[in-house]
């Protein structure tokens, strides 16, 4: 009767894994993803960045019409000129960048830890950058430079006690240890962040959540300046590392075999995805899970090759934090929600949706 | 092209994993290392590619130190196999492929049609041509062995490095590797395997060495490495030599009743 058995077995286990039946789900993501590896997806999303940014500068407090912008824009004596020019326009170019340079860190920390899961606010370096600024800010540094300084040295200083942590906890690096490390080093500047901001004078301080949650309604064209010298030798770094990374995420032996030196780049990336971390915190807060969503839903569409992955990211990224902040500054009108907390109101539905799809 | 190493002696925590092991691999010769389980073979090869520091002696290509070199000048000139390698994200074969070029094309330089056409024929030579676009979680274990084997191919090496690289396929699929290793040999570059099949090995390797407790215990040609006490007292298990057809040394392991 074996034979028996085996036919019934067989019967119940062809269907599913036949390629012949796929699901039509399926069907539509192997099409999808067919039709956009190729050289069509970055002009596809830039023309949605584009969109993200048109809608951006229309919605807020005070929703402005396309003319009125647009008059805004050209006229500096326009009746809105001074809400367009100096709160509206650099608010959605922060964003923008900000969103860009978490989801190019996402990106990277990812294939540096091997684990769709890294990102800089998992990994204890938001918080850390958080709590350098906010030091910077408590003993009172003058605001701009020394602030991102301050907030470089928390995000390294996070990232160093997080390896630290799961160095300790398992001979050998365990990503996962790694994670947790980090999600226990992130609550920890989180609470000393929170006493800091407690004990000192509220009025040094727009409001504390934009620290802890997130927030654009510090923007200023200076604002955009020192986020810019910042976060672009990071991003160049990145993108020059592109392929070490492809390779860094087939496993230390293999890369070292394909021609990467992995101590030296993982010491690149990890300088790198802090001085991003560091940049975009100093200028927005802590904003969690746009470096986790972006990169994992790109994947599918551009491939998982960085040298079309990390400017992909980096457009959708920001793409996806102007939205959030339009959506943070409308939703409740006229009160404006911390940015940090859309994203994780969006990001993380999605997340555990794309998380189950990959585990499936 | 001459891979060697002098005297390398590599210890883990306190255990000796390889002491005192000089070898040396050159451009047209086919090269087994056998040996039981943890006798030191993958250290060897990770000594040898530079993965591992030696405590004392070293691993040198062409004379200089393998430490010396850049790991991308080592990438063109030594492609490797390691053991096990999962990719954290889903690739294409192309994809995967394509990182064969990586060292070759370095950090800016864009794909041009002279990879896609190294790429066509290490696939081809792996007779995976065609699985270009097929996604490598789709693959069965030998189909993907192949492709690592392509990707190797695809950046020209001089040298190929291999551990184990039969683990997990069928004797077609494995008997069709031993042949790609030797056609390879005859263009003219230098192979090391590692295997545990040391019959396959008699036939098709030029030089054998037989590793137990990071020490060699016989190194020379299948016949003067293959002999039944030698063999017997590394495995910890009887065997008889005969051989194939007057050649090649072949090891039958005794049944507790032939013994």
């Amino acid at each position: 009767m074996a034979w028996l058995c085996r036919g019934a077995t067989n019967r119940w286990h062809t269907p599913a894994s036949s390629p012949a039946s796929p699901s039509r789900r399926r069907a539509f993501f192997v099409t999808a993803r067919r039709l956009t590896r190729s050289r069509a997806a970055l002009p596809i999303l830039a023309i949605a960045a584009i969109g993200a940014c048109v809608i951006g500068m229309l919605l807020g407090a005070v929703p402005f019409s396309p003319g009125a912008i647009l008059s805004a824009l050209r006229d500096a004596g326009a009746p809105d000129a001074a809400i367009v020019r100096d709160l509206r326009l650099p608010r959605v170019v922060l964003a923008f960048g900000v969103g860009g340079s978490l989801a190019v860190a996402g990106a990277a920390l990812q294939a540096l830890l091997r684990n769709p899961l890294a990102e800089p606010w998992l990994l204890g370096l938001s918080g850390g950058a958080a709590l350098g600024a906010v030091i910077a800010v408590v003993i009172g540094l003058p605001l701009g430079w020394s602030v991102a300084a301050c907030a470089t040295a928390g995000a390294l200083a996070a990232m160093a006690l997080v390896y630290r942590i799961s160095v300790v906890a398992g001979r050998r690096l365990d990503p996962r240890i790694l994670l947790l490390a980090g999600v226990v080093v992130g609550a920890f500047t989180a609470a000393v962040t929170s006493a800091l901001l407690v004990v000192t004078d509220p009025f040094t301080f727009h409001s504390a959540t934009i620290w802890l949650f997130g927030g654009f309604g510090r923007s200023s064209w200076d604002l955009v300046g020192h986020f810019t010298v910042v976060a672009v030798p990071p991003l160049a770094l990145l993108w020059w590392l592109a392929r070490a990374l492809d390779l860094l995420a087939l496993g230390d032996d293999t890369a070292a075999t394909l021609g990467v030196d992995v101590e030296r780049t993982r010491r690149l990336v990890i300088v790198a995805t802090s001085l991003l971390t560091a940049a975009s915190v100093a200028a927005a807060g802590v904003i969690g899970f746009v470096g986790l969503v972006v990169p994992h839903a790109l994947r599918g569409f551009v491939g998982p090759l960085h040298r079309s992955l990390l400017p992909a990211v980096f457009i959708a990224g920001g793409a996806f934090t102007v939205l959030a902040d339009t959506a943070a500054r409308t939703v409740l009108r006229p009160a404006e929600l911390p940015v940090g907390v859309v994203t994780a109101l969006v990001g993380v539905p999605i997340f555990a949706m794309l998380l189950r799809r990959t585990l499936r | 092209m001459k891979l060697e190493a002098r005297g390398v002696s590599v210890a883990y925590g306190g255990k000796t994993a390889l002491d005192d092991v000089t070898f040396s691999l050159a451009s047209g010769e086919l090269v087994a290392i056998v040996g039981p389980n943890g006798s030191g073979k993958t250290t060897l090869l990770r000594a040898l590619l530079g993965l591992v520091a030696a405590d004392s002696g070293d691993a040198a290509l062409d004379g200089r130190p393998v430490g010396a070199w850049s790991r991308r000048a080592l990438a063109e000139s030594i492609a490797a196999l390691p053991q096990r390698e999962e990719p954290a994200f889903p690739l294409t074969v192309h994809e995967a492929m394509l990182m064969g070029r990586w060292s070759r094309l370095g950090p800016i330089a864009s794909v041009a049609e002279s990879d896609e056409l190294a790429i066509a024929s290490a696939l081809a030579r792996c007779d995976m041509t065609g699985f270009e676009q097929r996604g490598i979680e789709t693959l069965s274990g030998g189909e993907w062995q192949r492709v690592r084997l392509a990707r190797a191919l695809a950046s020209m090496p001089r040298l190929l490095l291999l551990d184990e690289p039969t683990a997990a396929l069928d004797i077609g699929h494995e008997m069709e590797l031993f042949e790609l290793l030797r056609e390879l040999v005859a263009d003219g570059l230098g192979v090391v395997v590692i295997t545990h099949q040391l019959n396959l090995a008699a036939r098709y390797a030029d030089r054998m060495v037989l590793l137990d407790g990071g020490r060699v215990m016989a190194q020379g040609t299948p016949e003067e490495v293959l002999r039944a006490d030698v063999v017997s007292k590394v495995f910890a298990w009887p065997v008889a030599v005969t051989s194939w057809k007057g050649g090649a040394p072949q090891i039958v392991p005794l049944r507790r009743n032939e013994q």
